[in-house]
């Protein structure tokens, strides 16, 4: 019956160390911010257990030597209460030492992440929004200037500045894998330099309480070799790709008659909306709704026909479409690649 | 016995808070009201329209949720490029006691819906039934015509006039000289 309960005991410790390992987490770093940080954490969390378990053993000692405790309180022992004292002094000197040392380390560890952008070419701009995160991309031509949307495309291997703000609430913004988390403050902007060390997608998520949907507002980080992302950020730049099929057009059409075209922006149409995310290229993107759902032409169909079923409280409303304007819509948007 | 009562009280005191306000944000029709005919003259009786049928007035203009995302479409849907906030500019201003068509939360969403001659344009299709209302509402509360328990009552940005709950209440002292 014992040995059953280790295995499961076993068990369940191996699944939750599971949750250390993937494209989310501070303990499998992919970046030099996130290994300083992991390394920290280590060290911390091993100094820390050395120490409870000497205070353990420190109180455990009084009980397990209690026969020899039970002097007589009333005789005086000046050489006991001299041997007690300097254990206290050595305790008190030691705590001291340990946490002087820790604070030391946090500090020069934080020394080094500021360093890593300090030569950085590449600046942009993360808006965080009630619950998507707005990504600009900036650049001394404004004609390259770009907007998009919950995915971050970076070069891997380069350290890349991000400006955080926000225009409603303050959101954090947090990638396990690459560094620690910062908050987008509105009317404020937070710096914070990112580096990855390998291609790679990265998931992010707000770390900071947001509203209702504040846990469905997730982010990649998508790492690339400079040219294959300087090839992503010149398709990005291009106007939306002209609808081919009868469908698709009518679709592009009828964004433009529905309430799509208040809110939402379409390089290269008179959609402008700047409120919601740019479906200019919505379809080279891979998830849907700040990570929510996967893009595909069932998901796209599934959210704009009941966007408050998949993430109720968001800003996205329902809309009154018939089942084919709605198919038109999707096929559309589907070759917004 | 009375530390029990005690305690059944404080516990059910404490669950109250559990209770939270139901937001309806899936409407049955998102475009409910399509049935009614455009207007074609300005000349309406007392200037007012009768109601349409499915009347969301009495539910949404004393509704804190249903008054911000009135506030929140209102910038979201650049309003203030022709009433500037309320003040006014191209279009009339917002924040008097001044109707032209009739200060009820109907003839505002007909206002909305359908337009008005001399630029208000129509938003038929492009704005979601239960939104015009709520804009309708946050309309109204801009000149004191919402309680102010319900107002909103800060700006996600720069403050360009008291907030809409601190506006004097437009039933007793709203009157401008």
């Amino acid at each position: 019956m014992k040995h059953r309960a280790s295995i499961a005991f076993a068990t369940a410790i191996a699944l939750l160390l599971q949750g250390c390992a993937g494209w989310q987490s501070a303990l499998d770093p992919k970046g030099p911010a996130a290994s300083e940080l992991a390394w920290l954490i280590w060290f911390f969390t091993g100094l820390c257990a050395v120490v409870w378990v000497l205070v353990m053993i420190a109180l455990a000692m009084p009980l397990l030597m209690r026969s020899r405790l039970h002097a007589d309180p009333l005789v005086l022992d000046a050489g006991a209460d001299n041997r007690k004292l300097r254990v206290v002094m050595i305790a008190v000197g030691l705590t001291a030492v340990i946490l002087v040392g820790l604070t030391l380390l946090s500090f020069f560890a934080n020394r080094t992440l500021a360093a890593i952008g300090s030569d950085a070419a590449l600046t942009i701009r993360v808006t965080g929004h009630q619950w998507w995160w707005e990504v600009r991309y900036e650049d001394a031509t404004p004609s390259r200037i770009l907007t998009t949307a919950n995915e971050i495309h970076i070069p891997a291997g380069e350290p890349v500045r991000l400006l955080l703000t926000s225009t409603d609430v303050i959101h954090s913004f947090w990638v396990p894998s690459l560094s620690g988390k910062l908050d987008l403050i509105p009317g404020r902007m937070n710096v914070l330099d990112i580096k990855a060390d390998k291609p790679g997608i990265y998931r992010g998520q707000c770390a900071e309480f947001c509203g209702a949907q504040h846990a469905n507002m997730g982010t990649f980080i998508i790492a690339e070799p400079r040219a294959k992302f300087d090839a992503w950020w010149n398709d990005q730049l291009q106007p939306a790709a002209a609808p081919t099929s009868d469908e698709a057009k009518a679709g592009g059409e009828l964004f433009l008659k529905r309430p799509c075209v208040m809110c939402h922006k379409i390089g290269g149409t008179p959609a402008g909306g700047t409120v919601a995310p740019d479906l200019t290229h919505v379809a080279s993107r891979q998830t849907l709704a700040a990570g929510t759902l996967m893009m595909s032409r069932g998901n796209l169909a599934t959210w704009i026909a009941d966007p408050q079923g998949v993430k109720p409280g968001s800003h996205m409303p329902v809309v009154d479409l018939s089942g084919d304007e709605l198919n038109a819509i999707v096929a559309y948007l589907e070759g917004l690649k | 016995m009375r530390p029990v009562i005690a305690l059944l009280l404080s516990a059910s005191l404490a669950l109250a808070a559990c209770q939270r306000e139901e937001r309806d944000t899936r409407p049955q029709s998102a475009l409910g009201s399509g049935e009614r005919p455009t207007p074609v003259t300005t000349l309406e009786p007392g200037g007012q329209r009768p109601s349409p049928t499915d009347n969301k007035a009495a539910s949404f203009e004393a509704n804190a949720f249903h008054l911000s995302e009135g506030k929140r479409l209102f910038g979201w849907f650049n309003c203030s490029g022709c009433h500037a906030n309320g003040g006014g500019g191209m279009g009339p201003a917002l924040m008097d006691e001044k109707w032209i068509y009739g200060d009820s939360m109907e003839s505002i969403h007909a206002t909305i819906r359908d337009g008005r001659p001399n630029g208000m344009p129509s938003f038929r299709d492009k704005i979601p039934d239960d939104q015009i209302w709520e804009l309708a509402a946050f309309v109204r509360s801009l000149s004191g015509n919402a309680p102010s328990s319900a107002a909103p009552s800060r700006n996600d940005d720069m403050m360009v006039h008291p907030s809409e709950n601190r506006m004097p209440d437009a039933a007793t002292l709203g009157k401008s000289p």
